[in-house]
C-alpha cells in the first residue's frame, strides 16, 4: 500500500515536468532551444490564477493558462525565428521578463508582490476517485490529460507528416526548405506548441496550490529541459525521465525530517543529466541544426 | 561576396554601438507605457530614478554597490563568449565564491589582514574557478554542451551550499558566522566622504582591476589571442596550432574564477557573512550586462552601471511604481538587444 501511495505522489509531481518536457521536444526537434520554459510555465501559472480568479471556473483558468503560454512562446519564436537572434539568450530574457511581469501583475491585481488570493483548483473526476490507491491520482484531470498528450505527442512527432517535417527542419533546414517547406512557420509552430504545454504545466501547479506565488515554478522549467535531454528528445523518453525525477522528489518529501542528506538527493536530476550529456548513459545526440538560426540569405 | 564584405565594413561597428542603445530606448518606452497605464507620469518617474541614482553621493554609492557584482559576472560571461562558450553557470559560480570566502573568513578569523584578506579573495576565485572548470573540461574532453551543464551546476551549487550549510550556518538561521576582521573590505566612504552611508566598497575597485586585466589578457597577450581565435572559429584555431580543448577549459575556469570573485562584494564588503540566496540573480543579469557591453571589458563596466542604476532605481520609485517593473525592463532589454542587433545587421548588409 505504501509503495502505491509513493507511486501516486511520484506521478503527481511528474505531471508538470512531463508536460513541459513534451513541449521542449517539439521546440528542440524543430531546431529551437527553449530555455524560456521556466518563464513560460510561470506565465501559465499566473494565467490560470487570473482566469480562475475572475471567472470562478478552473477550466477557463486552464484556457487562460494555455493562452498565456502560447503568447510567451510566440514571443520567444518572434525573437529566435523572426529575428533569428540567439536562442539561449532569448530564453533567458523570457525568463527574466516573466519573473518581473508576474510580480508586477500580482501587485496590480492582488496588491501583493508575493502571492495571489486563493483560487479554485481543478475538480477531480469522480468516476476514478473510488478506485483503490491510484484512483485519486487518475481522478486529477490533468494527469490523464498529460498521459494522453505524451502518447499523442509521441505519435505526432514520429508518425505524422507534421512531425516528420518538423524533425527534418531540426536536422537539415536547408534541405527542408528546398522541398518547399517554410522553416520559419514550422519552427514557430514547434515553439508555440511548447509554450502551450508549458502553460498547461503552470496551470497544474497553480491548480494544485490554489494560488500563485512569486517564483512558484522553482526551476521546474530547467528540469523539464534536462528530462528531455535524458529522454533523448523523444516524448516517451522524456516522460520516463520525468517519472524518475518525480520519484526522486517524492522520496525526498517522504524522507523529510529523517537524518538524510535531502539536499543531495535533490541534485539527482542534474547529475543524471550531466552524465547523459557526457555520454555515460548512452549518447544524447541533439537535433543537428539545434541552436542555429536559419537564414536563407546565408545558406 | 568579397566586395560585399568590404562595403559593409562600417556596418558591424555601427550595429555594435547602435543595437544596445536602441534596445535600452525601446525597453524604457515600453516601461513608460506601463508607468502611464498605472496612472503615474513616466518622465517624472524616470527623472526621479536618474536623480536618485546619480545625483547624490549616497545614490551614486548605491548604484556602484549594485553594479559591482554585475561587473564581475558580466566579465565572466563576456570572457566565455569571447572563447565561443556560453557560461550560464555564473550564478552558481558567484554563489560558491561567496560561500567559500565566508568559510575561509570565518575559519581563519584570527589571521591578520595581510594574510586573511588575500586568502579569502583567493578562496572565492578558486571555488568559482573549479565550478567553471568542470563544464570547461566536459566540453573540451567529451564535447558535452556547456550551456546545459552550467545550468545543472547552478542547481547543484545551490543544493551543495544548503547541505554544507546545515553544519556551518548559525543555529536556526541561513547565514554563516561573521568573518574575521582581517577579511573585511573597507567601504569607499573611508576615502570618499561624499559616498557616506552607501555600501560601495573596495570590491568595486577590484572589479575595475579585473576588468583591466581581462582587457589586457584578451587584447595584449598570446593566450588572449588564442582564446579569441577559438571563439571565432575552433577549426581554424586548431589548424593554426592552438589547442582548442586546453583553451576552452582555461576560458571557463577563468570565467568561473572571475564570477566567484564577485562574491566578495557582499560577503567581504557589505554583510560580512554569507547568506542563503545572496546572489539574487546577479549571475543571470551578468548575461544581459555582457550582451549590452558587447563582451568588451569597458562596455561591461558601463552596462553594469546601467543595470546597477536600474536595480537601485527600482527601490527609489517603489512608493509610486512597483519595483518589479525594473525586472521586466531587464528582460525586455535582453530581448530587444538581440533582436535589434540582428535586424540592424541585416539592414546594414542590405545597404552595403
Amino acid at each position: 500500500m505504501e509503495i502505491l501511495l509513493f507511486a501516486a505522489a511520484a506521478v503527481r509531481i511528474s505531471v508538470p515536468y512531463a508536460l513541459a518536457s513534451l513541449g521542449a521536444c517539439f521546440s528542440e526537434r524543430g531546431g529551437v532551444i527553449n530555455i524560456g520554459l521556466e518563464g513560460i510555465m510561470l506565465n501559465g501559472a499566473l494565467g490560470y490564477t487570473l482566469g480562475a480568479f475572475f471567472t470562478g471556473s478552473p477550466w477557463l483558468g486552464v484556457g487562460t493558462a494555455l493562452l498565456a503560454g502560447m503568447l510567451t512562446g510566440a514571443l520567444h519564436a518572434t525573437v529566435t525565428v523572426g529575428f533569428r537572434a540567439d536562442q539561449i539568450t532569448s530564453g533567458l530574457g523570457v525568463n527574466l521578463l516573466a519573473a518581473g511581469l508576474t510580480k508586477f501583475v500580482l501587485t496590480q491585481v492582488f496588491h501583493s508582490s508575493s502571492n495571489s488570493s486563493r483560487v479554485p483548483g481543478l475538480p477531480a473526476w469522480s468516476i476514478f476517485a473510488h478506485l483503490p490507491a491510484l484512483g485519486p491520482v487518475l481522478a486529477a484531470p490533468l494527469v490523464l490529460l498529460a498521459l494522453a498528450l505524451v502518447a499523442g505527442g509521441q505519435w505526432l512527432l514520429f508518425r505524422s507528416v507534421f512531425g516528420l517535417r518538423l524533425r527534418s527542419i531540426g536536422e537539415r533546414p536547408e534541405a527542408a526548405a528546398t522541398l518547399g517547406l517554410s522553416v520559419s512557420a514550422y519552427r514557430a509552430a514547434g515553439v508555440v506548441i511548447s509554450g502551450a504545454l508549458a502553460g498547461l504545466a503552470g496551470a497544474w501547479l497553480a491548480s494544485e496550490q490554489h494560488s500563485f506565488t512569486d517564483g512558484m515554478t522553482g526551476g521546474r522549467g530547467y528540469i523539464a529541459i534536462a528530462a528531455m535531454i535524458v529522454g533523448k528528445w523523444s516524448p516517451l523518453g522524456a516522460a520516463a525521465a520525468c517519472l524518475l525525477f518525480g520519484a526522486a522528489e517524492a522520496l525526498q518529501i517522504a524522507l523529510q525530517g529523517e537524518r538524510f542528506p535531502n539536499e543531495l538527493l535533490q541534485t539527482l536530476p542534474y547529475v543524471v543529466t550531466m552524465l547523459a550529456l557526457a555520454g555515460f548513459i548512452g549518447r544524447a545526440v541533439p537535433p543537428r541544426a539545434i541552436g542555429v538560426p536559419y537564414d536563407p540569405e546565408q545558406s | 561576396m568579397r566586395a560585399h564584405e568590404r562595403h559593409s565594413r562600417l556596418g558591424p561597428r555601427l550595429v555594435t554601438a547602435a543595437a544596445p542603445m536602441l534596445a535600452v530606448a525601446l525597453a524604457l518606452t515600453v516601461g513608460a507605457g506601463l508607468i502611464a497605464a498605472i496612472g503615474e507620469r513616466p518622465l517624472q518617474i524616470y527623472g526621479l530614478m536618474l536623480r536618485e541614482c546619480f545625483g547624490t553621493g549616497y545614490g551614486l554609492g548605491q548604484t556602484m554597490f549594485r553594479a559591482t557584482p554585475l561587473v564581475f559576472t558580466g566579465l565572466a560571461v563576456a570572457l566565455g563568449f569571447r572563447a565561443g562558450l556560453f557560461n550560464i553557470g555564473v550564478e552558481g559560480q558567484l554563489y560558491l565564491g561567496g560561500f567559500a570566502a565566508a568559510l575561509v573568513g570565518v575559519g581563519f578569523a584570527h589571521l591578520p589582514t595581510v594574510l586573511l584578506l588575500p586568502l579569502t579573495v583567493l578562496a572565492a576565485a578558486a571555488a568559482g574557478g573549479v565550478w567553471g572548470a568542470i563544464p570547461g573540461a566536459l566540453k573540451a574532453r567529451l564535447g558535452a554542451h556547456e550551456v546545459i551543464n552550467t545550468i545543472m551546476l547552478n542547481f547543484i551549487a545551490f543544493a551543495l551550499v544548503a547541505y554544507v550549510g546545515r553544519s556551518v550556518f548559525e543555529p536556526s538561521t541561513v547565514r554563516t558566522a561573521t568573518i574575521g576582521p582581517g577579511a573585511l573590505l573597507p567601504r569607499l566612504e573611508a576615502w570618499l566622504p561624499a559616498l557616506k552611508g552607501s555600501p560601495a566598497n573596495l570590491a568595486g575597485l577590484l572589479g575595475l582591476g579585473v576588468s583591466a586585466g581581462v582587457g589586457a589578457l584578451l587584447f595584449a597577450t598570446r593566450r588572449g589571442y588564442e582564446l579569441r581565435a577559438v571563439g571565432l572559429s575552433p577549426a581554424a584555431a586548431e589548424y593554426g596550432g592552438i589547442s582548442v580543448p586546453r583553451t576552452q577549459t582555461l576560458a571557463l575556469t577563468l570565467s568561473g574564477a572571475i564570477a566567484g570573485l564577485g562574491g566578495t562584494n557582499f560577503v567581504l564588503g557589505y554583510k560580512h557573512f554569507f547568506e542563503l540566496g545572496f546572489s539574487g540573480g546577479a549571475g543571470f543579469l551578468g548575461i544581459a550586462v555582457a550582451l549590452l557591453g558587447r563582451n568588451h571589458p569597458l562596455g561591461v563596466v558601463i552596462a553594469a552601471l546601467f543595470f546597477g542604476a536600474l536595480s537601485y532605481g527600482g527601490l527609489v520609485i517603489n512608493q509610486r511604481v512597483p519595483k518589479e517593473l525594473v525586472e521586466m525592463l531587464q528582460g525586455l532589454v535582453i530581448l530587444f538587444a538581440i533582436s535589434a542587433h540582428q535586424a540592424l545587421e541585416r539592414a546594414a548588409r542590405r545597404m552595403g
